[in-house]
């Protein structure tokens, strides 16, 4: 059996949360599993690898994507916002305080990316409805049922009265 | 003794933070140096011998470092009972990569382990393997003559067998008013958390692991480890904090974890193995089941025959059991009752506990089943269950160690508006949807078990309590944190609870919704014992400052010991800690449940769903616009995270009843729809207006908590009132799980 060559890795430049990151990967790696193991991100999650789950959605360039579906050298010079870039203990974003106040995550496993993904809905200026809303946020499951509280928190930011 | 500030209120999870900015970390997040990333290969066929295993393109891959199967393995245990764990049924469990046999579809046959994670599943595709096959069979319903009862073991003292028949079936059945037969079939389901199976083994040196397991029990995935590769339990060391999602699922070490572990003694190295998703779905599922129902009742709605009997799949290997049949007869006083539960063994992997195992499969074709024979009656389904309340379990004539289910139909039905429930066949019409409503029961064993907590108070003023646990999603570690506090009278902020660690008191798995009344009372023992050391050592300090105060002559508050009848005098519980020369003083605590008294009650939790369906009329699509579900569930520790947890039951009631089904193909013996695209789970465009309403219920018997626990009693009663709510829509009895569009055309 012959050797197969290694796949030549590629020079990735990215901006990840606000800071330039300088990544080598071979052209097989995902945008998902660069940012979880090259860059130690592991705020995002994986639930699938496929494009199933949502659970791996972060910001790209200001629209959620789903990294796992993502090479991460598709990605060269682009701004990425993930779960980490969106705040921290003690400083969070207004959606993540809201998720804290309607308890919308019980194992915690979908909750990035449906944060990265109702943030970045939100600031489209998408889901005009409760029920635009729900259908807008239907590509991130959560298998805890926290369906009605993730809505909640999202529709309490969405219209301003969150504290 | 202090009253509660802190059990009882709604309070924010407090790993919250950590989980809504990604800090906390779960299995496959620890990133620790010079890792090396395993993929597993699995059988491809169902039932036979791997003849070879060709590894030169696999090898051949730059960066695979090793190929590990059955003919190459290190030295695993030779007896059954060393593969054993805290929720093994009966037989003899399942040895990944032990021999050439393969005894179901998907099984993992070997490991790749390669630098990165893409060289490694990569190589794991070129694996090429050789088989010889045997005939398998993986049909329920032709094997139905080859069921035979299960196994008696460990398992079935906790998920007893049906109770013997009381009365005459027969006789009472034949000469019924009002009767109704059923056959309730569902297929398999698989627990699909969103967080795939994953485990990170550290090697720390000769013999020496630290492991990130996905586990809903550190303690077991210890005791498994240590067991099969013959090392000591003190130098396996399992840790898992986060949790994302189990659902019984990790209930049992699944295959990634011994996998992780032989690589890593193997090699020496750092090794993490993580499932895909189709891989999640070669370990157990909840077991299809046939179940067949014949109730009658007399023409004044009294039930008076019962006969209830369930056929459930199980492995060659395993007779996993769960409790299918036993319910009816605690719900209802029924005088004459058969109950009958078989297992049939086949072809597949051995299903496993997965939420409300067993009594939500039951619980369908009871309530179901009373609902035809309210309708036959020409009786309100809440009437008719109200007309056969049981005040006492007649099943086991025991008395219920507190039963408020009447109180849940009542408030339940109020605030769903059960009053403007149409009689089936006049459905009221939305546009071009017609709309149902319809109710159910539910009924959730509670379980007792030892468990053990150990709590410190420190020279920082900080009470620091600790347990194995983990905690999935539940809410558990808020939840003992409050129970700390109060038992103390301290602010929840100066509580820290240390978990999810297999070097802390020993926990038993956590699942059946029985970790709050048993970690929780093992909390609140280690609480009071230290309350109690702290007010000794208060005693003897200089001066004597508490006088002849006896302990039940002061209150524990905010720190400090404080005489009742002169609140000046007060002794700061750091100050006993300087006493006891900086020390922290600690206390540790077994909850033994006391089983002589226990054996004298029936103890469960109880509810009511209440549910409205629109149907389309052309297409047969079934919306569950509005549900309430009201619990008796005992004490409720913290009402915020408690919601949640019924919520989410009642999410998977709806995706029980409409949504989720592993299709097995039983040419192939294989899960077709292994993902989650196939698999179909509820988004949030499925999921409406849910209430919940818990119903004060007292219960001085069944632990020291008064808490029943609310991880499965929200689902059970949801599935079978979507049923009846579509059959009052449509008069049609859907008897098949999930319902399917066609099933309404
Ligand atoms: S991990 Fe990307 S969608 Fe599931
Ligand atoms: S919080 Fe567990 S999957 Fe959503």
């Amino acid at each position: 059996m012959q050797n197969i060559p290694p796949p030549a890795t590629r020079s990735v430049s990215l901006r990840v949360n606000g800071k330039p990151a300088q990544l080598e990967v071979a052209p097989w790696v995902s945008l998902l599993d660069a940012l979880r193991h090259d860059l130690d991100l592991t705020g995002t999650k994986k639930g699938c690898d496929h494009g199933q789950c949502g659970a791996c959605t972060v910001i790209c360039d200001g629209e959620r994507i789903l990294s796992c579906l993502t090479l991460a050298v598709m990605k060269d010079g682009s701004e990425i916002t993930t779960i980490e870039g969106l705040g921290q203990p003690g400083n969070l974003h207004p959606l993540q305080e809201a998720f804290l106040e309607h308890d919308a995550y019980q194992c915690g496993y979908c909750t990035s990316g449906q944060i990265c993904s109702g943030v970045a809905m939100i600031e489209a200026g998408h889901g005009k409805t409760r029920e635009e809303v729900k259908d807008l946020m239907s590509g991130n499951l959560c298998r805890c049922g926290a369906n009605t509280n993730i809505i909640d928190a999202i529709m309490a930011v969405k219209d301003g009265n969150h504290e | 003794m202090t009253k509660n500030k802190e059990i009882g209120r709604a309070r924010r999870r407090i790993e919250g933070e950590l989980k809504v900015t990604g800090q906390a970390k779960y299995a496959a997040e620890y990133n620790v140096p010079d890792l090396l990333h395993g993929y597993i290969v699995n059988a491809t066929i169902v039932k036979g011998k791997i003849e070879s295993i060709d590894e030169a393109a696999t090898r051949a891959v730059p960066g695979v470092v090793d190929i590990i199967h059955h003919e190459n393995r290190p030295k695993m245990a030779y007896f059954d009972m060393q593969y054993s764990d805290m929720d093994a049924p009966p037989g003899s469990p399942f040895r990944p990569l032990y021999d050439a046999e393969i005894k179901f579809h998907g099984q993992p046959i070997a490991l790749v382990v390669a630098k990165t994670f893409e060289a490694a599943r990569y190589a794991a595709s070129l694996l090429k393997i050789t088989y010889t096959e045997e005939e398998f069979d993986v049909n329920l319903k032709t094997n139905l003559d080859r069921a035979k009862k299960p196994s008696m073991g460990l398992a079935t003292l906790i998920k007893p067998l049906p109770p013997g028949p009381r009365g005459d079936f027969d006789a009472a059945y034949a000469t019924a008013t009002a009767k109704f037969e059923g056959e309730f079939h569902h297929g398999a389901q698989h627990h699909n958390p969103m967080e795939m199976f994953a485990s990170t083994t550290v090697y720390e040196g000769e013999g020496k692991l630290t492991i990130y397991d996905k586990t809903q029990g550190t303690n077991n995935s210890q005791l498994f480890i240590g067991n099969i590769f013959g090392l000591k339990m003190g130098n396996v060391r399992v840790i898992a904090p986060y949790v994302g999602g189990g659902f019984g699922s990790g209930l049992r070490p699944q295959h990634q974890l011994v996998l992780s572990v032989l690589a890593a003694l193997c090699l020496k190295r750092n090794v993490r193995v993580s499932m895909d998703r189709s891989q999640m779905f070669t370990y157990g599922h909840r077991p299809e089941t046939i179940q067949h129902t014949r109730f009658g009742a007399t023409a004044d709605g009294e039930l008076t025959a019962v006969n209830h009997v369930a056929h459930s799949e199980t492995s060659r290997y395993e007779d996993y059991n769960e409790v299918v049949v036993n319910h009816a007869g605690m719900l209802y006083p029924a005088q004459n009752v058969t109950l009958d539960y078989k297992l049939v063994p086949l072809d597949v992997s051995t299903p496993m506990d997965m939420r409300a195992p067993g009594g939500v499969t039951g619980m369908v074709a009871v309530e179901n089943t009373m609902d035809q024979v309210a309708d036959r009656l020409g009786m309100d389904p809440l009437e008719f269950r109200l007309k056969n309340y049981a005040e006492r379990d007649h099943s086991s004539d025991k008395p219920f160690s507190s039963k408020e289910l009447r109180e849940c139909y009542r408030q339940g039905a109020e605030s769903f508006g059960w009053k403007d429930r149409r009689p089936t066949g006049q459905p009221e019409k939305r546009g071009n949807r017609i709309v149902g409503r319809g109710m159910s029961s539910g009924l959730w064993d509670v379980i007792a078990l030892p468990g053990k907590a150990t709590a410190e108070f420190n020279a920082e003023g900080k009470l620091v309590v600790s347990s194995a646990v983990n905690d999935c999603g539940q809410g558990a570690y808020t939840v003992f944190s409050q129970i700390a506090a109060d038992q103390l009278g301290l602010p929840l902020e100066s509580v820290k609870f240390v978990y999810g660690d297999s070097e802390l008191p020993l926990s038993p798995i956590q699942g059946g919704s029985y970790t709050t009344g048993v970690v929780g009372s093992a909390v609140k023992l280690a609480c009071l014992a230290l309350r109690n050391k702290l007010f000794k050592l208060a005693q003897i300090l200089d001066g004597f400052p508490l006088g002849d105060a006896l302990p039940q002559d002061v209150d524990f508050m905010d720190g400090e010991i404080i005489v009742k009848k002169d609140p000046t005098i007060r002794v700061k519980l750091t100050d006993v800690v300087a006493f006891n020369q900086g020390k922290p003083v600690k206390a540790s605590k077994s909850n033994i449940p006391n089983v002589f008294k226990l054996k004298q009650y029936t103890r469960a939790a109880h509810a009511a769903s209440f549910v409205e369906v629109e149907i389309d009329e052309q297409l047969g699509i079934v919306n569950v616009t509005r549900a309430v579900t009201a619990v008796a569930a005992g004490a409720i520790m913290n009402p915020k995270t408690a919601r949640s947890q019924i919520l989410g039951g009642m999410v998977w009631g709806i995706s029980l009843a409409t949504r989720e089904e592993s299709l097995l193909d039983k040419k192939m013996g294989k899960y077709v729809n292994d993902d989650l695209g196939e698999y179909h789970l509820p988004v949030h465009a499925d999921i409406h207006d849910l209430e919940v309403i818990f119903v004060e219920e007292h219960d001085e018997i069944i632990n020291a908590l008064g808490a029943k626990g609310i991880g499965e009693i929200g689902m059970i009663s949801m599935a079978p009132a979507i049923i009846n709510a579509v059959y009052n829509a449509t008069g049609k009895l859907v008897t098949a799980l999930p319902l399917k569009v066609g099933d309404l055309l």
